[in-house]
């Protein structure tokens, strides 16, 4: 999928959507303004969006039935951000991309910094790097069709219980829908060409709080439904895609209403946050009393902190705050055996293997994560953007692993390979000033003149520091340096927001390719230090060499960056798209190409995943990767926890 | 059961028919050929030397300065591993064999310079221009190359006849404009001084024939290969035999190299690998009487500058033409599929050499013999070569007529078996002018056609006659060696259904694996050998399968016992070193007087006027004899000494495969030469 962070999310839960204002904290000295607001550059997340709270509603829906049928629903009529999200692409129903008619590209809506905005060159970029045309457009379907929608096999006697204890659920279409899938390319892909779904979950609950989730849980037990976590809907694992094979009633336990605070313990720096909660809003309630987790997958505008903890998440600033694992100090969830949960917050503890190991990456098989303490930090006093400019990749790689070596990474250090810097500057917004288009100009001669940097071949390196102000210029003169040795060239604060702005709107992009005919998605691994070359370098040609096999006609777009770094190696990330017109089934063909560029990862010492998660899409992969015996004690787990297979998504093994 | 092994192969066949006929019919489109001197003769050979020369490389890389690519082996962590382990095991300073190993760079690496490629290319034609009447290449597979070489790294594969080979390969690239190769060569070479140093200019590195236990060594030239490869600087020429062949049939191939050149696709180094595998033939080899002087135990001349001068006088001579065809790429990523599981190479650091696992270990057997038998497959064939199998086997001679007539059918039975024959006019004047090129070899006196022997100056002794026509026969031999690749299974099964009528299979196995040193016969394909014999006999009208049965036909008697003429002096052979182990070996016998010894039993037994067959002689022949008895473990080497187990009667049932040696040596296979 083309989005980075976790993109599971399975069991949590969403603040009506509120403000976004964490967004727009004012950090106190960013270099070019005192005072300048976060989302004033190019930062993508909403700037305001007002909505009402949804507290202190009667429980009841005032929705005709349509076709005569009963619908049962008691359902509130706004759930999560169901309302303001599109049901057949990614995020806000507002914010999108398109070819107005003069065929320049532009971001709708309010949200992001970019929107408004004509991007004058992403045209010509579309257009030659894919070979295709704004002319041949692919339309999606524009409303979904209830027949399409196969009837609900509901639990009678489960319904009635559940209304007994007055927890919200529903079994409208649309509801069923939306939480029926991730974001999958072959998932959107259905959903905009209005397939008929085989299997979609039969109803949708909301639990409110923990005690609702053992309510939910035991009348699950007890009439035998399968249970399916659903938090922020971001997966690309196929994680949330029901079984066909499953016959008993599938219920969605969507976590959206459990988004609290519940504490916050300033002497321990530790928060306890129902799982619900996403990423966007815990970050701005948070920030509202001068902290933060840190913890930014480039899915966090959407995805929740029990899909985190479900998928091992990595956050982009992981080297400042870690990854989920590393924030976690407790965690609360309730299985069909019971509630699971440690006695104390001990920062460590040596008390036989974790049990929070067994919670975290388990892909919502075990049970759903209900409540979660995790480490806070006050916000950051400073925040500095920067790039690096490299001749080559292979000359950005080794500085990366200096970086490494010497343990001085910045808050977050990402290394983009050439493909992506043209792509991310073909998002560059019209330059209204002919000053500014003077000094872009003087800066690119610099380079590729004076320099000599071929420009099909220079990489950039995006950093982000973070600390106080001291420190992070010392930080970003040792970093600096360290680049200069491999050859690299500051290239200001600029290049450095682009280049994490192109993250967070990559998936609405892929919408905007699916309009004409480009299919797209991304992938990403881990791989030790002295393999990052080699692995890049040939999923790269395996990629281009199958899609010719396979009858693409036009050269598929490849691109990779290295997105963290760890002591003994690194996350690599890779795009990947191609223009579709002339095949029969370009799905599948996507598919096909990347299982194999699945293989090759494994091949070149790559791991089956760094932070998607394993789901469906990448099941057959795990006996290999981590043994028979590994997969054994995995089913023995299971096999305690969950023998009637209650929570059934059939993820991971 | 042996009963059951038929069947189970007759119903093998049934599938494998089609099987094979699909796998062997693509090798019949075979590309055309362009004779690169034409054009030689028509321009300025000075202009062509002079010519601008421009090759592309692997994905557009600038070529490497040879100093450069020493400095990136020299601090490679590969070889800082290996020193470093070296310094530790033998208590030296690391800087101390950190100057070891520069040194045995500078020994070995190539100091490609175009200037000297140009006086090459001059040189070389007026030489070609003399010698040979032409040379001609399959532009298409130049073509292909040049597609590989910009695509992955490319390691050419040429089949190694003679020492022309590998200026030969430079030559022809040069003239294509295709990126010239560094070439693996032996030491041997360096020995001649100033030659030496052009060769090396030229391209060529040298490797020590062998350096088993020195591990120094080994990192050094793994890694000066692999960089090379890896970085795509030039592709790698090497020879897969590893030395001339010296019979014209294809060698054993050799590990080493091709498991360096394969290793970094394993590691994921390089996205693929291209083995190009090259078959360069001769109309006539220019070592012809040299190698056969040798394989009778005349020391080889060693190389020297002063004894290429000699050498001169060949120039004089029509070596008619060579034929050099470059087959298609083979990609080690395509033939590795499903064989080699990559990721077992993720937990182990990749610079800490390692032996091979037996996975990649028997991957990297089973390509080589691949590879030799492409080249094998794409080897052209001239008349000649059919002429000298039917001479042969009529050493006493035969009606020109006959010969001709013999010659025509042959040509006929090779055709449908797929054979890659140069056929450039009609059969008759075809004959007389392979005879006129040969003349060295067989004389036409009146209507009757035989084997020349060298002329007796003066009064010689019955050994020195034997000698010299020893070397007819073993140079004549050499050319039949070249058809031998096509009739090979079938003449095994012709064999076999001639001797042992009743396990037939189990006979065919038998000599199958008896005659694997000396053939190429790719290991644990005795079946689909099996097959393919079957379906080329049944093919060509010799034998009939009805029901579980393999039966002669009618008209296949000519064909079944010329197959059979084509082994027996194989089979000859190896009775002979089989008789001298029973009878004459001492218990003490070690590998250095075993040839002389059974070449002088030999001797003896032809002079006495009880084996008629030279090819015994040959101490190719009898190595490799040797090489199968100790595999077949009949024989067994202890301490450098043999202890022969062919004793008389009594075998162990353990060692049926030698029962079934002693039938065949006993009983069977024509008695007649041994009384």
């Amino acid at each position: 999928m083309l989005f980075e962070g976790n993109r599971f999310s399975s069991p949590f839960v969403t603040v009506p959507t509120g403000f976004c204002s964490w967004l727009c904290v004012v950090h106190r000295g960013t270099t070019t303004s005192e005072t300048r607001p976060r989302c004033d550059w190019s930062f993508p997340y909403c700037q305001y969006t007002k909505e009402e709270p949804r507290c202190g509603k009667p429980i009841l829906n005032n929705r005709e039935p349509r076709r005569g049928k009963p619908i049962l629903n008691n359902r509130e009529p706004r759930r999560g951000k169901q309302e303001i999200m599109k049901w057949n692409g990614w995020g806000y129903s507002d914010s999108k991309f398109l070819f107005n008619k003069k065929g320049q590209a532009e971001f709708t809506g309010k949200r992001y910094r970019l929107s408004g905005m004509t991007l004058p060159s992403l045209q010509d970029w579309f257009e030659n790097t894919f070979g295709a045309s704004v002319k041949h457009k692919s339309p999606a379907t524009v409303i979904l069709n209830a027949s399409v929608v196969p009837p609900p096999r509901l639990n009678e006697a489960f319904v009635e219980n559940l209304k007994a204890t007055g927890i919200p659920f529903s079994n409208e279409a649309e509801d069923r829908v939306f939480r029926a899938h991730g974001h999958c390319l072959h998932e959107i892909f259905a959903l905009r060409e209005g397939k008929k779904f085989e299997r979609v979950p039969d109803m949708v609950v909301w639990p409110n709080c923990h005690n609702d989730v053992v309510k939910i849980v035991e009348l699950a037990c007890k009439h035998n439904v399968c249970l399916i976590p659903y938090g922020g809907g971001t997966s690309v694992t196929s994680a949330l895609e029901c079984p066909p094979e499953e016959t008993r009633c599938i219920v969605s336990l969507d976590t959206s209403q459990m988004n609290r605070i519940l504490w916050l313990d300033e002497n321990n720096l530790v928060a306890h946050v129902e799982a619900g909660i996403i990423g966007q809003d815990l970050e701005r309630l948070l920030n509202e009393s001068g902290y933060c987790t840190g913890h930014e997958p480039d899915s966090m505008e959407f995805s929740s902190l029990g899909g985190w903890v479900a998928t091992r998440a990595s956050g982009m600033k992981k080297n400042v705050y870690g990854n989920i694992e590393d924030l976690v100090i407790h965690i609360k969830a309730v299985t069909p055996r019971g509630v699971i949960e440690k006695s104390c917050q001990g920062p460590r503890t040596s008390t036989g293997p974790d049990i929070h190991h067994f919670i975290l990456g388990s892909e919502g098989t075990l049970g759903v994560v209900t409540e979660v303490t995790m480490k806070i930090r006050p916000i950051p006093e400073y925040q500095k953007y920067g790039s690096v400019v490299f001749p080559k990749f292979e000359a950005g790689v080794a500085c990366l692993r200096e970086v490494a070596k010497q343990r001085c990474a910045p808050a977050s250090i990402r290394l983009m390979d050439n493909k992506q810097f043209h792509f991310g500057h073909a998002l560059k917004p019209q330059v209204s000033s002919i000053f500014t288009h003077f000094v872009e100009g003087l800066k690119k001669f610099y380079i590729t003149k004076l320099k000599g940097f071929d420009p099909h071949q220079l990489v950039v390196a995006t950093l982000l520091f973070e600390g106080d102000r001291e420190r992070v210029l010392q930080h970003e003169k040792q970093v600096y340096d360290i680049a200069a040795t491999f050859g690299g060239l500051a290239a200001g604060e600029d290049n450095g927001q682009r280049g994490y702005l192109l993250t967070f709107v990559i998936a609405y992009l892929r919408d905007l390719g699916m309009d004409y005919c480009v299919v797209a998605e991304s992938f990403e691994t881990s791989v030790p230090w002295d393999r990052v070359l080699d692995l890049c370098q040939n999923v790269k040609e395996r990629i281009i060499r199958e899609c010719k096999e396979r009858g693409v006609q036009f050269q598929p777009l490849t691109s990779c960056r290295v997105t963290q770094t760890y002591d003994s190696g690194a996350c690599i990330y890779f795009y990947f798209a191609f223009n579709y017109r002339g095949l029969a089934d370009p799905v599948h063909t996507y598919e096909q190409v990347e299982h194999a560029a699945r293989e090759e990862i494994l091949a070149n010492g790559g791991s089956l995943s760094h932070h998607h998660g394993v789901g469906k899409l990448r099941k057959e992969w795990m006996k290999d990767s981590i043994s028979n015996v590994g997969v054994g004690m995995l089913k023995s787990v299971k096999e305690y926890v969950d023998p009637e297979n209650i929570f059934g998504n059939r993820n991971l093994l | 059961h042996p009963h059951q092994a038929t069947q189970m192969s007759n119903y093998c066949l049934n599938i494998l028919v089609f099987v094979t006929l699909q796998q062997r019919d693509p090798m019949l489109k075979r590309d055309c050929f362009e004779d690169i001197l034409e054009e030689r003769r028509n321009s300025s050979d000075l202009k062509y030397a002079l010519r601008c020369y421009a090759p592309v490389l692997y994905k557009g890389v600038t070529p490497c300065k040879a100093n450069m690519l020493k400095n990136i082996v020299l601090q490679s962590d590969q070889l800082h591993y290996v020193i470093n382990q070296v310094s530790q095991e033998s208590g030296e300073a690391p800087d101390i064999i950190q100057e070891e190993a520069s040194v045995i760079l500078e020994e070995m690496a190539h100091r490609l310079q175009i200037s000297t490629v140009r006086c090459f290319a001059f040189a070389l034609s007026k030489a070609f221009k003399t010698l040979f009447q032409h040379v001609c290449v399959n532009e298409e597979g130049i073509q292909r190359l040049q597609q590989a070489i910009q695509e992955h790294p490319v390691v050419l594969l040429p089949s190694h006849r003679s020492y022309m080979d590998f200026l030969l390969m430079s030559y022809i690239l040069y003239t294509y404009d295709l990126a010239l190769p560094v070439i693996a060569a032996g030491m041997d070479f360096m020995g001649m001084k100033f030659v030496g140093e052009m060769l090396r200019m030229s391209g060529a590195f040298f490797i020590r024939r062998s350096f088993g236990g020195d591990k120094l060594y080994w990192a050094v030239f793994s890694e000066y290969v692999k960089t090379m490869l890896r970085n795509g600087f030039a592709p790698i020429e090497f020879f897969l035999e590893g030395t001339r062949s010296r019979t014209c049939k294809s060698l054993t191939p050799k590990l080493g190299l091709l498991n360096i050149v394969i290793e970094p696709f394993f590691k994921g180094e390089v996205f693929d690998v291209n083995l190009v595998p090259v078959s360069i033939s001769y109309e006539r080899i220019l070592e012809e009487s040299l190698y056969a002087r040798e394989l009778l135990g005349v020391p080889k001349p060693k190389e020297s500058t002063s004894g290429l001068l000699k050498a001169r006088r060949i120039l004089s001579e029509d070596y008619g033409s060579i034929h050099v065809y470059f087959g298609q790429p083979v990609s080690v990523r395509s033939l590795a599929q499903g064989k080699v599981n990559r990721s077992t190479y993720n937990l182990f650091p990749r610079h800490i050499p390692r032996k091979p696992m037996e996975e990649t270990q028997s991957f990297v057997n089973d390509t080589a013999y691949r590879i030799v038998r492409l080249q094998e497959d794409n080897m052209v064939l001239k008349p000649w070569v059919l002429m000298a199998s039917l001479l042969l086997q009529n050493l006493e001679g035969l009606e020109l007529s006959v010969l001709t007539e013999q010659t025509v059918w042959l040509r006929g039975l090779a055709l449908s078996y797929a054979a890659f024959l140069d056929w450039p006019a009609p059969t008759a004047k075809v004959v007389s002018s392979s005879l006129a090129l040969h003349r060295g070899l067989a004389c036409v006196s009146g209507d009757r056609v035989s084997l020349v022997v060298g002329e007796p100056l003066g009064p010689v002794t019955p050994e020195e006659a034997l000698f010299n026509r020893a070397v007819s026969v073993l140079s004549c031999a050499s050319y039949r060696n070249q058809v031998l690749h096509v009739f090979l299974r079938p003449a095994m099964l012709a064999v076999a259904m001639l001797h042992l009528s009743d396990e037939v299979y189990n006979c065919f196995s038998f000599l199958w694996d008896m005659f694997s040193n000396d053939f190429i016969l790719c290991p644990g394909d005795t079946v689909q050998d099996f097959e393919e014999a079957c379906y080329l006999l049944v093919k060509t009208g010799a034998v009939q399968m009805p029901q579980q049965d393999i039966v002669m036909t009618d008209i296949g008697q000519p064909t079944l016992s010329f197959f059979n003429g084509l082994l027996e002096p194989f089979l000859q052979g190896y009775q002979v070193v089989c008789r001298y182990l029973c009878e004459e070996a001492s218990e003490g016998l070690t590998e250095k007087q075993y040839i002389p010894a059974v070449r002088s039993f030999a001797v003896k037994l032809i002079l006495a006027g009880n084996l008629r067959c030279y090819e015994v002689l040959s101490s190719d022949m009898q190595k490799n004899a040797l090489a199968a008895l100790l595999r077949m473990d009949a024989v067994r080497k202890v301490k450098n000494r043999m202890i022969s187990h062919i004793n008389q009667t009594p075998i162990s049932p353990s060692l049926s495969l030698v029962a079934v040696a002693e039938d065949l040596y006993r009983d069977g296979l024509t008695p007649s030469y041994i009384r």
